[in-house]
């Protein structure tokens, strides 16, 4: 144990975000300040590229482990990572520095608080990603809510109040029952340490009950149907740099939370619930998408179809094969990249017309044909095409829940379908016809500050379409491995 | 440094200098790049289709990995044999015309270098269909060309219908899709690959294989090529998934000739061809190929009798002679299927771009009705469109006689009641397109000149970079049959030229049909040449007197069998009223006002009756954590 990289990765955005709030505010120093939101999150980002860097592949086991005992006998601070998890921490370090140059122009009031409620964010998301121990991941997994639940309480627009209750109200309400369930665990076993646990199993007595628990906060998360509806919302109300954070990061937490705890630690449960969770997630495919083929609000749109996407990466999570979680997690990072680079481009335009309506815009190529084209790469993203990383993910998950179920795969193909109707025809109406509103007329093309923003996002989105090897080879070992332990999880406990 | 690269890679080089950089170096340099690149790609084309044919050269390149998990195991890869070199030779020769072409139609468009850059674009990724050595690179250059389709067909952005058409293009053309994705899987379920020498390697060990799909036990080979075919069926426009074709006319002109005629559409019989060592294994799916052949064929012929705008009765051509080769495909003989391929992409792209030069001259005017009686303004335009239509009619000696001709012959030496009946169908067809295909030719340039809007003095010929494209075209509509019979369908050429790229279970029958049946096909379309004269020239009461006669067919036609209706009726109108019923009533009505309203509501109202001079977040936030751990206490106590 050398360098803790990990608990860097963690602290160095808190320590910023601390400097930054007790610096002194003066309303002409908000560059300064957000140059140094900047400075933190991008040197958070360099550090995170090294530590996937000096990431061996071929080791299933946690790499990079910290163990430091916090409450004696009840709570070891524990981090590491594997090739599930950290690819999550480079895309929160990659989402976070694009997030603090966007602020420009959305955010008007209280610039410091905001990056401040930034950096917290990323810190927190980052410590979720690494956490080994259940309840060190259980504080940052709820501790995620509080800044967000600020970002869209205090930056947010008219309804934002009632949003971030509907937010807070899911979220909690879901994640009492996963506090319940790790304390019972801690009980049964004696221990919270996730690697520990992995090794002696759950009581199968027990694993259902606890896998509700754990269920019921994950699957608010995500969202999965029924539990979607504070997504719409909260979405809307948010400010760009807030709904970039929430779909691009916030949402994986869950995903990775059904893979690394609710697979990993009641196996048995999640064999049994398999049908919920495929019914569930082919509901929100099917469903999703055709409520996001009649909105009329751009990132109401978006964040519906968010729902459908994420309920490939739940289906591919529960079919327990190679290709599944491979494309789960692929899945997840690219609607990370895609997800986030539509709403940042439905922030362009929101900066210009201020509307999100999409019956207010209409033929704006003509004005904003760069625009036009970074927006289509992120369709074609979101619709999911070959030589986007859309496609390797969503491929992928069928691929392996073909093998599962014939049927499920067939509904679950739909989706893809109807998620190019409703991206498309989105497209259509905002970017193509004539312009005709007069007062569209003086909008200008995106600026150089969007176009940096927009191109780091559709370089990773066309790279990772035709070259998803960086992405598949980091995860491949660690997956295979996770599988294996199932299996014989699975075996053990049906042969006693 | 294999010259394959050069050919693959130089349309994509051209399509990224046209499409980036096109406003740095100009537009006229961006044409001419992109048509150059094409053109140098089109020359080694034939080298490799040259190399093919005399040295046996075959070649597999792999470029690097593309995904690779668990089983898995795909890579970009070139993989050149007999059936790839003609695709090859079919798409960068078609495509490099076209793009000449476009330098002359596209002259007074003020987006010339996306323009090009998308052709180049279409072109690189049917290159990268046909090269492919796996199926999951050939869906990648499937939904490629989809996607400039796509882009192509909305070019006109500002046109509304050219929007509706692009996306109802590619959301049909994803219909077929999901089929070719299931069924990619479904072969990868089986074989635990998708490299083609690995799957067909295996095929022949598995045809007595059955698995349960959707409550039915079918056979797996069986399934693997239906769902294939409802691909091809995408791709190529046939009946029920073929609604957007007709649609695709909106794009320019040069467009229609090169993805709507001669390369895209064809995707399908490719895809079918190539994988002949599977459906030769299901001789149910090849009926039922022959079938949806058959049907779509008479089909669209049936409605290309009474479209009035000329770039539709040609898409509705296009349509029912891919019907044609899918016949063809369907009764084994897949080598007669490409003859067809490659002689109609000829004569089609060349009524394209000579429909196009048409327009053009008429500034814009697309509606035969309004044409007429220009053909000695337009002297090479309508020599080189007489050729094309006789071509496509399959008058003798020209190329559509030979591949034509050939597949109603293959389907008569069937021997069995299903091959006439095809072979009946399939005359009957010929006859309709002589009709129609002479009834636009009549009505586009003899008998009296019908629009109000030019003088026909104002009506000049197209530009010589126009024309010569087409006199290439017409070349080969005249001389491709006789030239490569042969080599294509003559008795041996599967052991000679196409090997193994096309696996015959049985060798296709060496008999010749009766000779009053050779005869039977040519003398019906050139009969068909004075009755078309007379009718749509001489005497045009005669047809009105019919259409009034039978108005209810007439408009059934006119309306193209109502399949955009039914479709929307059936799939659009319900899609988008469920979607709005899941989101009023059931995200909005249901789950909101019992989940995160009611509780919030039950919240307020026990907190406003607990404590009432507490109201801020804090408070809430703090409740909320109690209520939490009073239900961990809760637990604890009933533990």
């Amino acid at each position: 144990m050398n360098f803790p990289i990990l608990s860097s990765l963690i602290l160095f955005p808190i320590l910023g975000a601390l400097f930054i709030f007790f610096s002194k505010s003066k309303s002409n120093q908000n560059l300064t300040t957000k140059y140094l939101a900047l400075f933190v999150s991008s040197a958070n980002f360099i550090l995170s590229i090294y530590l996937w860097y000096s990431f061996d592949p071929l080791i299933s086991e946690f790499q990079f482990l910290e163990d430091r005992s916090w409450i004696k006998g009840f709570v070891n601070y524990k981090v590491g990572v594997d090739g599930i998890s950290i690819l999550f921490i480079v895309l929160t370090a990659f989402i976070t520095p694009l997030c603090v140059i966007s602020v420009n122009n959305t955010i008007k009031n209280r610039l410091k608080d905001f990056l401040v409620a930034i950096l917290v964010m990323e810190s927190l998301m980052i410590g979720v990603f690494c956490s080994l121990d259940l309840v060190v991941f259980y504080l940052f997994f709820e501790g995620g809510l509080i800044p967000m639940f600020l970002i869209i309480g205090i930056w947010g627009g008219e309804r934002r109040v009632y949003s971030a209750f509907k937010f807070f109200l899911f979220t909690l309400l879901g994640s009492v029952l996963m506090l319940v369930a790790i304390i019972s665990i801690y009980w049964m076993t004696g221990t919270t340490d996730v690697t520990y646990l992995y090794s002696i199993g759950i009581d199968p007595k027990y694993q259902n009950l606890l896998w509700l628990a754990f269920f019921s906060s994950f699957a608010v998360k995500t969202p999965m149907w029924p539990f979607h509806t504070w997504l719409p919302d909260a979405h809307v109300e948010a400010p760009t740099a807030g709904s970039v954070l929430l779909a691009a990061i916030l949402l994986k937490m869950a995903g990775y939370g059904f893979i690394r705890f609710s697979v990993g630690l009641f196996p048995l449960a999640s064999e049994y619930f398999v049908p919920l969770i495929y019914i569930l997630s082919l509901v929100a495919i099917i469903y999703t998408s055709l409520v996001a083929l009649m909105q009329e609000d751009m990132k109401k749109l978006i964040a519906y179809s968010s729902v459908a996407h994420m309920g490939f990466v739940t289906l591919g999570i529960f079919t327990f094969t190679q290709q599944g979680i491979e494309g789960s997690i692929f899945q997840m990072i690219s609607h990370g990249l895609v997800s986030a680079a539509l709403f940042l481009s439905v922030g362009v335009l929101y900066d210009r017309a201020h509307s999100r309506l999409i019956k207010d815009y209409g033929g704006m190529v003509s004005i904003m044909p760069k625009y036009a084209i970074v927006l289509m790469v992120f369709t074609l993203g979101a619709v999911g095409l070959p030589g986007t990383s859309g496609f390797v993910g969503e491929f992928l998950i069928l691929m392996a829940a073909f093998k599962k179920n014939f049927l499920v795969a067939t509904i679950a193909s739909i989706g893809v379908i109807l998620c190019a109707a409703y991206m498309l025809w989105l497209y259509k109406r905002v970017i193509f016809g004539v312009l005709l509103k007069t007062e569209l007329k003086t909008l200008t093309d995106i600026n150089k500050t969007e176009i940096f923003i927009l191109t780091s996002l559709v370089l990773p989105i066309v790279v990772f379409g035709f070259y998803p090897e960086p992405i598949l080879n980091t995860t491949e070992v660690s997956i295979r491995n996770f599988i294996e332990a199932y299996n014989i999880n699975i075996n053990l406990m049906v042969n006693k | 440094m294999e010259i394959e690269y050069l050919v693959i890679f130089l349309p994509l080089f051209g399509s990224i200098i046209s499409g980036f950089f096109g406003k740095l170096i100009g537009s006229r340099n961006s044409e001419i790049i992109t048509s150059l690149f094409v053109s140098i790609s089109a020359i080694l084309s034939f080298f490799i289709f040259y190399k093919v044919l005399n040295e046996n050269y075959t070649n597999n390149l792999s470029i690097f990995t593309w995904i690779n998990s668990g089983a898995l195991n795909a890579s970009w890869s070139i993989y050149i044999d007999s059936l790839s070199s003609v695709m090859l030779v079919v798409v960068t020769l078609v495509s490099s015309l076209v793009h000449i072409y476009s330098i002359g139609y596209m002259s007074h468009d003020p987006h010339k270098q996306r323009f090009m850059s998308y052709l180049s674009l279409f072109t690189f990724s049917m290159l990268i269909l046909v090269t492919s050595d796996n199926f999951l690179q050939l869906f990648f250059g499937w939904e490629g060309v989809g996607l400039c389709s796509y882009f192509l067909i909305g070019f006109w952005f500002k046109k509304e219908s050219a929007n509706a058409a692009a996306i109802k293009a590619f959301v049909v053309n994803r219909v077929g899709d999901f089929g070719f994705a299931l069924g990619i899987f479904l072969i990868f379920y089986l074989f635990e690959t998708v490299n083609y020498s690995e799957v067909f390697d295996l095929i022949p060990y598995s045809s007595d294989k059955n698995l349960f799909f959707l409550g039915f036990e079918l056979n797996a080979i069986n399934l693997i090529c239906i769902l294939l075919f409802i691909g091809a069926m995408g791709k190529s426009a046939q009946i029920f998934l073929h609604t957007w074709l007709p649609d695709a006319m909106e794009g320019p002109t040069p467009v229609s000739a090169l993805i709507h005629a001669a390369t895209m559409v064809t995707a399908g019989i490719f895809l079918v061809v190539r994988c002949s060592p599977i459906y030769e294994y299901s001789p149910f799916t090849l009926n039922l190929i022959t079938l949806v052949g058959m049907a779509t064929a008479l089909f669209a012929a049936s409605v290309a009798l009474v479209q009035n705008d000329i770039k539709k009765i040609v898409a509705y051509s296009t349509c029912s002679q891919l019907g044609y080769m899918f016949f063809a495909a369907g009764v084994g003989a897949y080598n007669v299927a490409m003859f067809h391929l490659f002689t109609h992409a000829f004569f089609k792209a060349l009524l394209f771009l000579g429909s196009g030069s048409v327009i053009h001259s008429f500034k814009d005017e697309q509606d035969i009705s309004y044409m007429g009686g220009v053909w000695k303004k337009l002297p090479y335009t309508w020599i080189l469109m007489i050729i094309g239509t006789l071509a496509l009619t399959g008058f003798p000696f020209l190329s559509g006689f030979y591949s034509k001709d050939a597949i109603i012959e293959f389907a008569y030496l069937r021997g069995n009641s299903f091959g006439y009946f095809a072979a009946g169908i399939g005359i009957f067809t010929a006859l309709l397109t002589s009709i129609y295909s002479w009834r636009l030719l009549f009505k586009t340039f003899h008998g009296s000149f019908n629009n109000q809007k030019i003088k026909i003095e104002g009506i000049h010929e197209s530009s010589m970079v126009m024309i010569i494209p087409l006199i290439i075209l017409a070349i080969g509509a005249i001389f491709s049959g006789f030239l490569f019979k042969d080599l294509f369908i003559g008795t041996d050429s599967s052991s000679e030229f196409w090997k193994s790229s096309i696996l015959f279970l049985e060798p296709l029958s060496q008999d010749h049909p009766p000779l009053w049946f050779l005869l039977l096909t040519p003398f019906l379309v050139i009969l068909a040449i004075p009755i078309s004269y007379y009718l749509f020239v001489k005497n045009k009461k005669i047809v009105s007197y019919i259409i009034n006669g039978n108005l209810p067919i007439y408009n059934f036609l006119k309306n193209k069998w109502y399949f955009d209706e039914l479709y929307e009726f059936l799939f659009v109108n319900p899609s988008k009223k469920l979607g709005l019923y899941f989101w009023k009533k059931i995200d909005l009505r249901f789950i909101d006002r019992f989940g995160p309203d009611g509780v919030s509501s039950l919240i307020k109202s026990i907190s406003l009756l607990a404590v009432k001079f507490q109201n801020g977040f804090i408070y809430r936030y703090a409740f909320v954590m109690l209520l939490g751990f009073s239900a961990l206490l809760t637990f604890l106590i009933i533990k």
